[in-house]
C-alpha cells in the first residue's frame, strides 16, 4: 500500500514523512513514473472516455433523448418486475421516459470529465499565478493570498452553488463547469505556496540566487519542474473535488438539464422511485460508472504522490 | 511561546467575518450577472404552466417595485447585507405564512444531531485505525482494513448512501428507507422514541462514516509514522512501559493534533455530504428542505437554508481554530 497520505484534498500533503526507497536509476524501465497505482488509474479513466469516444461511434446517442426508447426495459438476460425482458436493442435497459441507458452512459460520463478538467485547469492556473506570488514575493501579497485561501477553503462550495443555480435554472456543463471553478483555487494555491516556501529556502535555489538568475528563471527552471507531480496531484485532485460537486448538484436537479449528466440520471431515477421500483440498472449503471471515475482518479493520484514525494524528502535537505 | 496570541485571535475572527461576507456577497451577484431578474423568471413560469395570466407585464411591475428591484443595485445590497447580519429571510414561497426561520428551527437540530454523531464516529474511528496500523502490535490482517477505507474515501457520500438504502433498506429490509423516525410516531423524549430515531439514523450516518473514515485513518497513519522516529518514544519504550500505555499516551496524543486542523478544512465537504445524504434518505433536516426548495423553486428558503449551512460551517471553523492553540501549546501563533 501506499507509503504516503493521500487526499483529494491537497492541503494536506506534506504531514507525513514517508520511509526511504531505495532507488537505482540506471534501468530506463526503472522510472518512478512506472507506477502500478498511476497506471491502473489512468487505464480506468482511459476506459471510461473509450466507452464515450468509441459510444459514439457505434451507437446511436439520440436514443438518450426522451420516448425514443420503449419505456422501463430491463439489460439484456434480465426480467424487470413488470415481466418486461431486456432486449439487445437496449443493451443495458431504459428507463421511465424511453432513454436507452447505454446511450444515457455514453453522453453522460465525459460530461462529468469535462466539468473536472475545466474547473480542474482554471484553479490550476490561479493556484500557480497566487501561489508563486504568495511564495515569492512574501510581505503584504503573501498574508493577502493566505488569508482569502484561508476564507475560500472553509466556504462550503456546494452550498453557493446551489443557490447560484436555483437562480439561473438553465446551465450548461460549461457554465457548470466555472462556477464549480470558482472554489478550485484555494487548494493547489495553499500547496504551491508551501512548497515554494520551502523550496525558496533550499540550496539550489540560493545558489542559482547567488549566480545570479533571475526571479523569472529561479520561478520556472528552478523551482516549477520540482514542483511537477505536485501540480498533477494537486490537478487530479482539484478534479476529482469539482466532479464532486457537479454530481452533487446533478442529484440535487440543479445540473445541466439540456445535456444527459451521470449525476441528473440519478436524479431522475431517485425521483422516480427506481429503488422502490426495482429498476436496479438506472439508478446502478451511473453509480457504477462515477465509483469508477472516483476510484480511477484516487488510483492516479496515489501514483502521484509516491512519485512525488522522494523528491519532497531530497528537496527538502 | 504557546497560547493564543491577539494577532492570531484576530486573523481567526477576520477569517470568519471575511467567510461569511464573501459567502454571501458571490450569492448575491453572480445571479445578478446573468440576465433576466427572478421575478420575470417566476411569472414567466406561471405563464408556461398555466397558459394566460392577465396583465402579466403589470404583475411583474408591481411585484419588481414591491421587492425593490428597480433601486439602484448597490442599494439593493446593502439591503441584503443587513437582511443576512438580522438572519432575516423572509417567508416561504411555497408554505407562504411560515417563514424561512421557522422552517430552518424544524430541520437544523436533526441536522446538526446527524452530523455531530456521523463526523464523532469517523473521527474516533478513523483515528483508531489509523493509529492501529502503526503499532507493532497489530495483527497483519487488521492492516489490510486501510486500503479498503483509502478506496472508500474517493467516493462521494451519496453513491455510498444509494448503495446502502439498496441493500439494507431495499433488499434486506434491516433498516428503514427514510425519514428520521416511524411515520406517525410521537417525538417526545422516551426511550422507544430515541431508539427510533436511532435506527433510522444509522443508516444516513453510515453512508458518511464509510466514505470519511479512510481519510482520518490515513492522516493519522501519516503522523503516527512520524511520531514513531521520535526519541521520546525510544525513552518510553526503554523505560518498559507497556505497549498500550505507549500507545495511548505517548504516540496517539501526539499525533492526533494535526487530525484536529484537518478537520477544520474538511467540514466545508462534510457539510455538503450531509446535505446529500439527508435528501437521499428523506431526513428531515435541512438538505431534504433544500430538495423540496428546489422542487418548489422556493427560493428565499433555499438561500436561507444554504446561508444558516455556510455560517455554521464557519463558526465551526472558528471554534477549532481558537481551540486548537488551547490543546497544542507547542506551536506558536505569531503568524497565521
Amino acid at each position: 500500500m501506499a507509503t504516503v497520505e493521500t487526499t483529494p484534498s491537497d492541503a494536506v500533503v506534506g504531514r507525513s514523512a514517508p520511509p526511504a526507497k531505495k532507488m537505482g536509476r540506471f534501468n530506463r524501465w526503472d522510472t518512478p513514473w512506472i507506477n502500478p497505482k498511476l497506471l491502473s488509474g489512468a487505464a480506468l479513466i482511459a476506459a471510461i472516455l473509450l466507452l464515450g469516444v468509441l459510444g459514439r461511434i457505434f451507437w446511436n446517442t439520440d436514443l438518450a433523448l426522451t420516448g425514443s426508447s420503449p419505456l422501463n426495459l430491463p439489460p439484456v438476460g434480465f426480467t424487470s418486475t413488470r415481466n418486461l425482458v431486456g432486449t439487445w436493442d437496449h443493451p443495458l435497459g431504459t428507463e421511465n421516459s424511453g432513454r436507452d441507458l447505454l446511450a444515457l452512459i455514453i453522453v453522460g460520463a465525459p460530461n462529468s470529465f469535462l466539468v473536472g478538467v475545466i474547473a480542474a485547469v482554471v484553479g490550476m492556473g490561479v493556484g500557480i499565478f497566487l501561489g508563486f506570488s504568495a511564495g515569492f514575493l512574501g510581505g503584504r501579497v503573501d498574508d493577502i493570498v493566505k488569508l482569502l485561501s484561508d476564507v475560500a477553503v472553509t466556504i462550503p462550495a456546494l452550498m453557493v452553488l446551489i443557490v447560484i443555480q436555483s437562480l439561473i435554472r438553465q446551465v450548461e456543463v460549461t457554465t457548470m463547469a466555472l462556477l464549480i471553478s470558482m472554489f478550485a483555487w484555494p487548494g493547489p494555491t495553499r500547496l504551491i505556496r508551501a512548497q515554494v516556501l520551502t523550496m525558496r529556502e533550499s540550496g539550489y535555489v540560493q545558489m542559482a540566487k547567488l549566480s545570479g538568475a533571475s526571479t523569472f528563471s529561479i520561478m520556472f527552471r528552478e523551482i516549477m519542474p520540482n514542483l511537477i507531480p505536485y501540480l498533477f496531484a494537486s490537478f487530479i485532485g482539484n478534479a476529482t473535488g469539482a466532479i464532486l460537486t457537479a454530481v452533487g448538484l446533478e442529484t440535487l436537479g440543479l445540473g445541466p438539464q439540456r445535456v444527459p449528466t451521470l449525476g441528473g440520471t440519478i436524479y431522475y431515477a431517485l425521483n422516480a422511485a427506481a429503488i422502490l421500483r426495482g429498476m436496479w440498472w438506472w439508478w446502478g449503471l451511473p453509480t457504477i460508472l462515477l465509483a469508477i471515475i472516483f476510484i480511477g482518479l484516487l488510483l492516479i493520484n496515489l501514483g502521484f504522490d509516491e512519485i512525488a514525494n522522494p523528491r519532497l524528502r531530497q528537496a527538502s535537505h | 511561546m504557546g497560547g493564543m496570541t491577539r494577532g492570531y485571535l484576530l486573523r481567526r475572527v477576520l477569517i470568519f467575518f471575511l467567510t461569511i461576507w464573501i459567502a454571501a456577497s458571490i450569492i448575491w451577484l453572480i445571479p445578478r450577472l446573468a440576465p433576466g431578474d427572478p421575478i420575470t423568471a417566476m411569472v414567466s413560469r406561471m405563464l408556461s404552466r398555466s397558459g394566460y395570466i392577465r396583465d402579466s407585464a403589470a404583475i411583474i411591475e408591481g411585484w419588481k417595485a414591491r421587492f425593490g428591484l428597480n433601486d439602484p443595485l448597490p442599494v439593493q445590497y446593502i439591503r441584503y447585507l443587513s437582511n443576512i447580519i438580522h438572519l432575516d429571510f423572509g417567508y416561504s414561497l411555497a408554505y407562504f405564512p411560515t417563514t424561512v426561520n421557522e422552517i430552518i428551527a424544524l430541520a437544523l437540530p436533526w441536522t446538526v444531531g446527524l452530523l455531530l454523531i456521523a463526523v464523532f464516529i469517523t473521527f474516533i474511528l478513523g483515528n483508531f485505525l489509523g493509529a492501529v496500523m502503526v503499532w507493532r502490535g497489530t495483527p497483519r490482517l487488521f492492516r489490510m482494513l486501510i486500503p479498503v477505507g483509502m478506496i472508500f474515501t474517493s467516493l462521494p457520500s451519496i453513491l455510498a448512501a444509494i448503495f446502502l438504502i439498496y441493500v439494507f433498506a431495499f433488499l434486506l429490509n434491516w433498516f428503514p428507507m427514510m425519514g428520521p423516525y416511524d411515520i406517525g410516531m410521537q417525538p417526545g423524549f422516551n426511550l422507544a422514541f430515541i431508539g427510533n430515531v436511532i435506527y433510522h439514523g444509522t443508516l444516513p450516518a453510515l453512508s458518511i462514516v464509510i466514505v470519511s473514515f479512510g481519510y482520518w485513518s490515513l492522516g493519522m497513519r501519516g503522523m503516527m509514522i512520524t511520531v514513531e522516529g521520535e526519541d521520546y518514544m525510544q525513552l518510553a519504550r526503554a523505560k518498559g512501559l507497556s505497549p498500550f500505555y505507549v500507545l495511548y499516551r505517548y504516540m496517539v496524543r501526539n499525533a492526533i493534533l494535526p487530525q484536529v486542523t484537518a478537520f477544520a478544512l474538511t467540514l466545508g465537504g462534510l457539510v455538503s455530504g450531509q446535505v446529500l445524504v439527508e435528501y437521499m434518505f428523506s431526513y428531515q433536516g435541512m438538505g431534504s428542505i433544500i430538495y423540496n426548495a428546489i422542487l418548489t423553486q422556493d427560493f428565499p428558503v433555499i438561500q436561507g437554508t444554504s446561508f444558516i449551512l455556510i455560517l455554521m460551517t464557519a463558526l465551526a471553523v472558528l471554534i477549532i481554530d481558537l481551540l486548537y492553540p488551547l490543546i497544542d501549546p507547542r506551536i506558536s501563533y505569531e503568524r497565521g
